[in-house]
């Protein structure tokens, strides 16, 4: 059995960060392995262990060279491989549809042939929660989206999709599926030093659009980044200023005045 | 013409307000491209749905009889032939669980760019959809180049469509070819149900991913008592299992209305909002000044949680 994982390594903006026309300056950035993918990545791998069979877990990211720091963690973790895409036509795209990058990751996917994809419910950074559902449809695969359990069983995966306001969805979906992970699904490992030491030596493989058999201008898609700004806060907030002491004792007159701590 | 076709979202046999919302949003849309409005349901009582989105500004309504409860197979092959049949500008669906579960299929296989979780559309000459990125603490457009599209809109954002329209409200046949379901929903279950129920609480302490590790939750549990509130979570407290699912506030967990909601070390992501935003008084301690959460608060404190809580916890206990 062969299990594909997608993963990404995000950016979060630092507490204090600028904006500079369409970018925020590297400096503002901190990269990180996104939070859901960690759940995915642990669902995969747990899978290959708790399975009799051979189960190979295979790691896909769509990442400059710098993202390899966080492919290896996730080789690390105990994905025995992994496959970056790249390219200097993504490298300047500004904004990615995400049936695009669906698109990319799915002439990947064809080759590998995998019997399961697991995917993150969605990127901390563009947030838009669309890859794996593009990626099935796109492989002619089941699908479940947003699950926060899974059970595989002969030719299907039972799954719980966590809906709206603390209702779950017992759904099957037919195999081979993708399926978008929620946070909470697991806990997942951290990596040992020994994992570190033997994702060192694991494969990672990188490929080019053109590797891929992929026209560069499939990353000319309809969406263009015209605008990125810190929200206009309409904020009303007032703001205690001073030390802990200070505003402590402005809060507690907030705190009071509500009722709390009233006897 | 170029009209716009908003799909409803509906579970165990209510439309969810987000359906609502949509028509607002498909018709500002609408309005700006001279076109009409659609509005399409599928799957369960759809005559029942019908007559409630015949709201004001809604032209035509496209019932699909197919199955009682929402499934992703049925509902992309609907909105697909939909789509085909009406030839719209747009296809605007829900940002909803559901709508993450069958949009981006949409999308694929008509080949549309696809635009999520939108919070404000403007057209002129061209569609510039308004979303977030980086968890609510950047805002970004994008345009999209001509031609048709579909978005998914974030709830919460738009007014939601009211009135009576006069919406011709056709049924629409579609060709479900059985084997192109491969997906069965097998039931519903409610999780999260225990000792204390936060969502009748007054006073409620709420504490996020800035306590760091399980055992700090000791101080803020000092702090609920001296306040005598009640304590509740962020998502990933809830996640890393250090406090039970029926404290969890926001979207997949609950939502809450007491009068006093004092968040430590919440970033205010849109998904936990959508669970505290209806509380009296909002008071937010965080590190970082732009978090979104001060967006909502009525009182802030940029200050570390673990210098501020102690302190409070003294005012209170003397
Ligand atoms: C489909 C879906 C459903 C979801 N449902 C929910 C839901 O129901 N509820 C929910 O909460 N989330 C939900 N989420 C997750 C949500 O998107 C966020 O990931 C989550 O709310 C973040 O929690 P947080 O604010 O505690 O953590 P973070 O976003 O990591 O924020 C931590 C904050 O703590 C601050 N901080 C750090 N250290 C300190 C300190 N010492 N003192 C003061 N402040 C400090 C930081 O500045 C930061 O703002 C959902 C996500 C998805 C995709």
């Amino acid at each position: 059995m062969k299990i594909l994982v997608t993963v990404k390594e995000v950016a979060a903006v630092a507490d204090d960060f600028e904006i500079e026309g369409l970018e925020i300056p590297e400096t503002y950035l901190e990269y990180d392995l996104n939070e859901w993918d960690d759940y995915a990545i642990e669902a995969a791998v747990r899978i290959a262990e708790d399975r009799d069979e051979e189960v190979e877990v295979v790691a896909v990211t769509l990442g400059p060279e710098r993202s390899e720091e966080t492919i290896r963690m996730a080789l690390a973790k105990g994905v025995d491989r992994a496959v970056r895409v790249w390219d200097d036509a993504l490298a300047e795209a500004d904004v990615l549809d995400p049936t695009t990058t669906a698109r990319i990751i799915a002439a990947v996917a064809e080759r590998e042939d995998p019997d399961l994809v697991l995917s993150g419910v969605q990127a901390a950074d563009d947030g838009f929660g669309a890859t794996g559902v593009a990626l099935a449809d796109l492989l002619d695969m089941g699908w479940a989206a947003v699950v926060n359990d899974l059970e595989l069983g002969e030719g299907e995966a039972s799954v719980r999709r966590e809906l709206e306001g603390g209702v779950e969805e017992l759904t099957t979906v037919d195999l081979p599926a993708v399926l978008t992970i929620q946070t909470g699904i697991n806990e997942p490992r951290y990596a040992s030093l020994r994992g570190i030491r033997q994702a060192q030596r694991k494969e990672l493989a990188v490929h080019s659009l053109a590797d891929l058999d992929l026209d560069p201008a499939v990353v000319d898609d309809a969406l263009t980044l015209t605008r990125l700004a810190k929200p206009e806060t309409e904020s009303d907030a007032t703001i205690f200023e001073g030390d802990p002491g200070e505003t402590a004792a402005e809060l507690e007159t907030v705190l009071r005045d509500a009722g709390v701590g009233a006897e | 013409m170029s009209d716009v076709l908003a799909v409803a979202d509906h579970r165990r046999g209510e439309l969810r307000p987000v359906s609502y919302e949509l028509l607002t949003a498909g018709r500002e849309l609408a309005d700006a491209l001279d076109g009409d409005l659609h509005a399409a349901v599928v799957g369960g009582n759809v005559d029942r749905f019908a007559d409630k989105l015949d709201c004001e500004g809604v032209d035509a309504i496209h019932t699909v009889a197919e199955g009682s409860e929402f499934n992703h197979d049925v509902t992309v092959a609907a909105v697909t032939a939909l789509f085909e049949a009406l030839d719209p500008s747009a296809v605007v669906m829900p940002n909803s669980v559901n709508g993450l579960d069958y949009a981006p299929a949409v999308a694929t296989r008509l080949s549309l760019p696809l635009v999520t979780d939108a919070v404000a559309l403007d057209y002129d000459d061209g569609l510039t959809v308004t979303r977030e990125m980086y968890g609510s603490k950047v805002e970004t457009a994008v345009a999209v180049d001509e031609g048709p599209v579909a978005l998914t809109v974030r709830g919460g954002e738009w007014p939601a469509a009211e009135g009576v329209g006069e919406a011709a409200i056709e049924a629409f046949e579609v060709d479900i070819d059985e084997s192109s379901i491969r997906s069965t929903v097998r039931g519903f279950e409610e999780v999260g149900a225990g000792d204390v129920d936060i969502s009748e609480a007054e006073f409620i302490v709420s504490v996020g991913r800035g306590i760091e590790e399980e055992e700090n939750l000791e101080l803020v549990e000092e702090l609920a008592d001296a306040l005598d509130a009640t304590l509740a979570a962020s998502r990933p407290i809830v996640d890393n299992g250090w406090l039970p699912k029926n404290r969890q506030v926001g979207q997949s967990g609950k939502v809450v209305t007491p009068k006093v909601y004092l968040a430590l070390g919440i970033s205010g992501a849109v998904q936990h909002v959508a669970g505290m935003k209806g509380a009296d008084t909002i008071i937010a301690v965080n590190t970082d000044p732009d978090a979104p959460i001060f967006d909502i608060a009525d009182y802030g404190i940029v200050d570390d949680l673990f210098e501020v809580v102690p302190e409070l916890i003294e005012r209170f206990e003397s």
